[in-house]
């Protein structure tokens, strides 16, 4: 039976993982991510082969994530900035061994400690290109606590399907708010694709994701961060199998990004576009309600950036970009486009305001798309 | 699946390895894989594990399903493995700076945790990989790239540090004991929770020839020649004696039955 809660964005995120079949999370307590924790703490040894485990830092929470997902369980971990930071060296090798796992970072003001109990979107940038290398991940961003449920059970899914880590990112407003939210009977779940135990580990078809088989299959895989071969074997001096390894791996995601787009648009013969994601997207909305010579795009999906879709407005003469960041996103849309962007960054909490956007709005509806 | 003869263990087609002549990884090695055919274990139950170093090149060359980590992080990806699936066997080779330097901290949580998996550290005190640069167990005056003056630091017993963190396990012994760390790497397995084997072995390249010890085989006698047993050091110790420097104590630690995370049901 279906069911309605009454219940915080992080809560509905434990509930989304719990629902896609979730059976392992290792983190580490950090604000405003914790109660992640503290509900898969309470809700996974309950579950049959379900595991919790608190470990000693951010680098252990991650990587004995990523072990678990290698024994074939769905696992995650959940993080606020410092932990987020802290996990970025295995979330490359997450990426480099094709490791399906989820994180969830509840986005809080930083740099630094910053401010652990406010919310922010400042790692926007860090998500896309926190570790080192050329690497692309996949990034949702909830606006509602419902979404927060949903998007989490989707960013399992995609995770498997895409045999790469997966970002749900939330942030403290959020994580915190309590919304009314309804819980489905069950949900739609994608396991990867299986391997047979004589295909090449890391050999693929045209598809360019590889079938998965965990450990304790037969296959006997060898699985290793540095540059590698189809079987797995490290091969890290040829320059070519670098670059076929790692093109391959950005190509399985961006060359699927329109397929992977999540997005919502109203109003889209507008000539004042707003373009948000997140929490600022309810102020938009908001906005739209009252002002009909607006429109907007609101993204569930950041990463890959789906920049297609900016073609979609026909009349636009600006973009306005509302993020709680300094202009993170605004930049990756301004690399996409010819009509101007005009990033409205805030920070140290605090939402926009409707009235706020709307003088920005209106500053652009005389001026006709000036900068 | 079970191996019909010991080479079943290797991955044939990984061969040759990429240790330099002399170096002591390879008979550590050859000690595991003897501990493991004699104890039967399948080995698509079996998953060995390492962080960044040459030490940690070891899972590449072994049959069964292995993991190679992020450098000093292999413990905590263990820890994900072993919980995932109890019923596997777990082991982990690691160096002395992966294990102590880097990953101090999820060695000292894994001993406190006791999740049942053995822990073989392969201890050339120093920084083989990265050509030589001084480690956590590199001895108080020795050569290295990063102390061209002499260490100036007091190093890990690495033992002490296990025994004192909480495994149920612990032993030392060195490249030229096979015999005794095979059978310590058997008990190891056989005993539930964290068991941690230390092996000093010789790493001719950066520490045996810069410490004017020599190649590979002097190195090897060099350990043997200074090893002293634990019971032997212990007496000494209460009899007031000195230990003399560069001496290596070797045999077990602890055996013991602290609570267990992770054990087989
Ligand atoms: C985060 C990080 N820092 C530094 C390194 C460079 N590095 C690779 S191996 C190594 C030390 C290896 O020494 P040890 O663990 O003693 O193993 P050995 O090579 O001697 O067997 C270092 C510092 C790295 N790979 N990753």
């Amino acid at each position: 039976m279906s069911q309605l809660e009454f219940v915080q964005g992080n809560i509905a995120c434990g509930k989304g993982a719990i629902a896609a079949g979730c059976t392992f999370f290792g983190g580490y307590p950090i604000t405003p991510s914790t109660e992640v924790a503290e509900y898969m703490a309470a809700a996974l040894p309950k579950i049959e082969g379900g595991c919790f485990i608190q470990m000693e830092d951010e680098i252990a929470g991650i990587a004995c994530a990523i072990g678990a997902a290698w024994t074939g369980a769905r696992s995650m971990t959940a993080t606020s900035g410092p932990g987020f930071s802290l996990m970025m060296e295995n979330i490359g090798y997450a990426f480099m061994t094709e490791t399906p796992c989820v994180i969830v970072n509840v986005q809080r003001g930083g740099p630094s400690t910053g401010q652990p109990t406010m919310a922010a979107q400042g790692d926007m940038m860090q998500a896309r290109y926190g570790s080192h290398g050329d690497y692309s991940i996949i990034a949702l961003c909830p606006a509602t606590v419902q979404e927060c449920f949903e998007l989490t059970v989707k960013a399992f899914n995609l995770s498997d399907q895409f045999r790469c880590p997966v970002f749900v990112m939330t942030d403290e407003i959020i994580g915190h708010m309590r919304e009314r939210i309804l819980i489905p009977d069950s949900v739609e779940i994608i396991r990867p694709k299986p391997a047979k135990p004589t295909d090449l580990p890391f050999g693929t078809d045209e598809s360019d994701i590889p079938g998965f088989l965990p450990f304790g299959s037969g296959q006997r895989i060898h699985v290793t961060g540095l540059t590698h071969d189809e079987r797995g074997y490290p091969d890290s001096s040829s320059y070519q199998r670098h670059e076929m390894l790692i093109k391959r791996l950005v190509h399985k995601i961006e060359s699927r990004r329109h397929e992977i787009a999540d997005y919502e648009i109203v109003n889209p013969d507008a000539k004042i576009i707003f373009i948000c994601y997140g929490v600022p997207a309810r102020t938009v909305q908001q906005l739209a309600a009252q002002d009909k010579a607006i429109g907007y795009l609101r993204l569930r999906i950041v990463w890959p950036f789906p920049e297609e879709v900016l073609k979609q407005f026909k009349n636009v003469t600006t973009f306005i970009v509302p993020e709680m960041n300094l202009g993170m996103i605004s930049r990756e849309i301004e690399r996409h486009t010819a009509i101007p962007v005009v990033s409205v960054g805030k920070i140290g909490g605090d939402l926009h305001t409707a009235q706020e956007l709307q003088e920005v709005a209106n500053a652009y509806k005389t001026a006709g798309g000036q900068r | 699946m079970k191996a019909q003869v010991k080479e079943d263990w290797f991955r044939k087609d990984r061969l040759p390895h990429i240790f330099c002549v002399g170096c002591g990884n390879g008979t550590i090695i050859n000690c595991v894989v003897d501990a493991v055919f004699h104890l039967d274990l399948d080995i698509d139950k079996t998953v060995f594990l390492s962080g960044i170093g040459c030490s940690s090149r070891a899972p590449g060359y072994m049959a069964s399903d292995s993991l190679h980590t992020t450098h000093g992080r292999a413990l905590a990806f263990a820890t994900g493995v072993k919980l995932g699936r109890p019923e596997f066997d777990v082991i982990v080779y690691t160096g002395d700076g992966d294990l102590a330097a880097i990953g101090g901290n999820h060695f000292i949580h894994a001993c406190r945790r006791n999740i049942d998996m053995t822990v073989v550290c392969m201890n050339n005190q120093i920084y083989g990989m990265t050509g030589g640069q001084g480690s956590p167990c590199t001895p108080i005056g020795k050569l290295s790239t990063t102390t061209p003056y002499g260490a100036q630091e007091t190093p890990f017993d690495l033992c002490e540090l296990a025994v004192g963190a909480g495994a149920n396990y612990v032993a030392r012994w060195t490249s030229y004991h096979v015999k005794e760390l095979r059978n310590a790497v058997i008990t190891g397995i056989e005993t539930p929770g964290l068991s941690f084997i230390e092996v000093l072995c010789q790493c001719p390249t950066s520490f045996g020839n810069k410490n004017k010890i020599g190649e590979g085989v002097e190195h090897a006698s060099y350990l043997r020649k200074n090893a002293m047993l634990l019971q032997k050091a212990r007496r000494m110790e209460e009899e007031g004696k000195k230990i003399p420097p560069e001496t290596f104590i070797v045999g077990e630690y602890v055996k013991r039955s602290r609570p267990v995370m992770g054990g087989k049901t």
